[in-house]
Formats: structure tokens, sequence, C-alpha cells
């Protein structure tokens, strides 16, 4: 993954552009801040969403944080194989996120509303700023 | 003003620990991850540094009476290096902390909550005659826990005295690389365990002698999941001012049959148990955290209590929680939900301890 390539969110998503579709999950500092995850929420499928709303929780023995689309549209898939299936008791994959905070444990895809762009996210350069000296 | 560092504060930032100001303290909450830890003191043994946790120690002869007055538990009823739980409560019987006190040939000593230093310093102060000398030890010492399956293994060896032969909550005052220590068997985890006092000066030498064993390193953060496990209070959780230890379930520590300051409160409490809210242990549905402060309803409408303390438990690998509920909601199996962030997720009450050793 070309981390260059991905816009972030001052509050530790990061967004990937692919025509009109938004991949979304949090960053490797997000991660490493949390420490081991323990509890995924994710949006539903079809959900419309705004520019920092928050539409899943992401928990960790210690804390409790808030995931937040760094984009508006509407929530077209999410990765269920981090969450857990009440259906079949099957637990969520967790450590995909601890692991593969770019690749396998991306969080939701967005269909981008109609206009709507990623201009006003953080640039890696940015990004990388914002979080030096933590 | 600027927090404490005890005397390991190096050799935790030489491990990479995160820090965290804690009771007034830089404290390391993990070094690798806080289940691991966890998983290290279940399976085998870690080790933690307490040093921020108040200890005093008490001379003269008025020391006993002293210790009985402000002591839930019975003092005069305790062997030579006997260590005994109890609680500090004020006239009301609300709990000012929870506290261990060691009996010596020579005198005594307390182990009390970092948070509530100065606050009980000041207590014993004001309720003590002037035949009782009490001295504030924790600046001058470090006190550290080795606990797990494994800790009696470890501290083979290590000390003047076999202290492997030690019975629970019993103490035996020792010698490390030629140095007064005292080493007491008991812990906050659960598990078999020993804390260990000694001067600052051989604290990290100390330190790296049980690094140097295999002793894993480890934070508050699976201090207090440990703790959760065993369903162990902690102050300014399931213990408070407006907390008695009744309520909390301390029953067993509190001997209503001496005198001590709170007891008339506690023993008119006591009659009232039954319509009094009490501390409960709770399994969720599903691995989401309650955390301290989260509503516990008995339906969507119908709040009956409040979580106290809550986590993902590392070892039993189920979200479990404390909490306070009242009258006719406490009981083992009724079905609460738990309002967590506007979600409501479903819980049991459940028997205390989550987890308990097999001994």
């Amino acid at each position: 993954m070309d981390l260059t390539a991905l816009r972030y969110a001052a509050s530790h998503e990061w967004a990937k552009l692919d025509a009109d579709l938004v991949t979304v999950g949090i960053t490797k500092f997000a991660v490493e801040q949390l420490t081991e995850p323990t509890f995924l929420d994710l949006p539903k499928v079809g959900k419309d969403v705004k520019v920092g709303q928050e539409v899943g929780v992401i928990e960790s023995v210690k804390s409790t944080s808030g995931i937040n689309s760094p984009v508006a549209g509407v929530v077209v898939a999410v990765n269920t194989s981090l969450v857990d299936d009440p259906a079949t008791k099957r637990r969520g994959n967790l450590a995909l996120v601890n692991d593969d905070p770019y690749g396998a444990g991306w969080m939701f895809q967005v269909q981008l509303a109609p206009g709507a762009t990623l201009d006003h996210l953080l640039t890696h350069e940015q990004y990388e700023k914002q979080i030096a000296g933590h | 003003m600027s927090n404490l560092r005890t005397a390991l504060y190096d050799s935790h930032r030489a491990r990479n620990a995160r820090m965290v100001p804690f009771a007034g303290w830089d404290m390391p909450v993990q070094y690798a991850g806080i289940i691991d830890e966890h998983k290290a003191v279940r399976s085998a043994v870690g080790m933690f540094d307490v040093s921020h946790m108040a200890r005093f120690s008490f001379a003269g002869t008025g020391a006993e009476a002293l210790l009985e007055k402000v002591f839930t538990n019975a003092v005069g009823t305790m062997k030579d290096f006997q260590v005994r739980y109890g609680l500090v409560c004020n006239e009301d019987g609300g709990t000012l902390d929870d506290v261990l006190v060691y009996r010596w040939p020579y005198g005594y000593a307390m182990v009390a909550n970092g948070s509530n230093r100065t606050k009980i310093l000041d207590w014993l102060t004001k309720h003590a005659g002037p035949d009782v000398q009490i001295q504030d030890q924790t600046l001058a010492t470090t006190m550290l826990a080795v606990q797990g399956p494994k800790a009696a293994e470890i501290a083979t060896g290590l000390f003047e005295h076999d202290v492997t032969n030690l019975k629970y909550f019993f103490a035996q005052p020792t010698r490390y690389r030629g140095k007064d220590c005292v080493v007491g068997r008991c812990g906050y985890t659960g598990e078999d365990g020993f804390e260990i006092m000694l001067g600052n000066a051989l604290g990290p030498t100390l330190w790296d002698d049980l690094l140097a064993k295999g002793v894993a390193p480890c934070g508050l953060g699976s201090r207090d999941t440990l703790r959760l496990e065993a369903a162990m209070p902690l102050y300014g959780h399931e213990l408070t001012e407006q907390i008695d230890p009744l309520q909390a379930g301390l029953g067993w520590a509190v001997k209503l049959n001496k005198p001590f300051i709170g007891r008339d409160a506690l023993a008119s409490a006591n009659e009232a148990a039954a319509h009094r809210p009490k501390r409960v242990g709770l399994e969720l549905d599903g691995t989401r955290a309650a955390r301290e402060g989260c509503t516990l309803l008995a339906d969507e409408s119908t709040p009956v209590g409040v979580v106290t303390s809550g986590s993902y438990a590392p070892w039993l690998q189920k979200s479990i929680a404390m909490g306070m509920v009242g009258p006719g909601h406490a009981a083992t199996g009724t079905k609460l939900l738990v309002d967590i962030r506007g979600t409501a997720v479903p819980a049991t009450v459940v028997p205390l301890p989550f987890y308990q050793r097999a001994k």
C-alpha cells in the first residue's frame, strides 16, 4: 500500500479513492494508540454518512474510540470478517486491524455523494506532521 | 506540579513502557500489551511496580489501639507477621480507603491506595494520640508485586529467608542482597504471589534480577483487568465515601462486634441491607465493554443501577463488569441491560468472582 496515495482525517481514519468508491480504515498510529482491539462496531450498509459523522466504535481493553466517516456518501460495504456474527457466533478477526490496518483491516466503503471529494482531508505529509511528537 | 516518579521510572522507560499519570505519579500502564501481560500473570508470572501505594509504619504503645479504632477488621486477634485486609471508614460508614494492615512483633504497618495517601495519613494523624509514631515510608521505598502461578519458583533463593513457605496473607521481614526488605504473600490479581517492599536504592536491581528470571513486566492496565476478573474492589469505583463496605460485599472484613469509626452507621445499614443497592457481577453479551458510569436498566426505560468497573476480560475472553444494583435486581441470573453509548446491551447477573485460581 502506497500510504502517500491515501488521504487522512485528523481523527485518524484513512481514505482511499477508486473512481467514486472510498475505502476507509484507521491508521497504524491509531491502532498503536489504541493497542489490541477487543470490539468493533461498523455502520450498516445503506447508511447515509456525512463528513466527520461517527459511524462506528472501536474498543481496546482500556479505551473506546469513535470511528468517523472521512467522506460524505452512502455506505456500500463493510468488512464483515472483522465483526462478530451473532447468527453463527463467529468472533470477528480484529487481529487484522492490528496486523494490516491499510489492507485486510479495512473497515467500510462509501460511495461518494454527488459532487463530494476528498479535498478536505489531510495529505500523507500533513498527517505525518500532525502525529509527529506523539 | 509535576508527578512523582518511582525508583523504577528509568527501568520502565528502558522497556518502552507507556507512562500515564496515576494518583499523582507517572506510572507504566503497559509495556508490550495489556492482554499479553494479563495472560502472563495467569499462566506464568508477571511483576508490577506498585511503589505508588502508600506505606505507613506505626510504633509506640498506642499503635494497636489507633488501628483498632480506624480499621473495620480486627487488629487485636492478628498474629505476628499476619496481614489483614479491611477498610477505613468515616463516621457515616462511607469508605475512606481499603487497606492492608501488617502486624510485626515490634509494631504495625499499613499499605493504602496511592490516591488516598495524604487523606489517610491526615486521618491517622488526627486520631493518633501522643503514644503512636506514624511514619510515611512511601517515598523512600519501592514496592514490587510478583504475581502468578510461578511466583514461588521465582522467589526461591532470592531472599535470605525462604519465603516460599509463607502462608497466604503472612509476611516475612528478610534481606535482599544484604539489605532489609519485607516480603508478603498477597496480591491484587487473583493469583499466588508476593509483594516486596525494599529501600529505593535496590529497587532497580530487584527489577533487573526478576527480569533476568523471565518475569514479565506488567503495567497498571493489566493490574486492573486482573483484579476485575478476580472481582476485587478498586477504590474510587466499587468503594467510595458514598459506597460503604457492606454494600460492596465486604462484610467479612467488617467486625461489627468491636468499636471502630463508622461502626454504628454500618450496624444500622446492615439492618436495612435488603433495601439497599449492592455490588454485583455482570456478564455481557458480546465483547463490547461496559465502562464506569454506564446505566444499568431492568428494561428499556427503568434504570436500576450503575456500572462501577467494566472491561473485556483477557483471560475469560468475555465482557465483564461490576456495578451497584438496587434491591430486587441483584439476584444471580437476573437479566439486565447496560446502556453503552446509547446501545442497550443485554447482561446477566453472575456470582463473583468471575475468575478463581485452582488451589
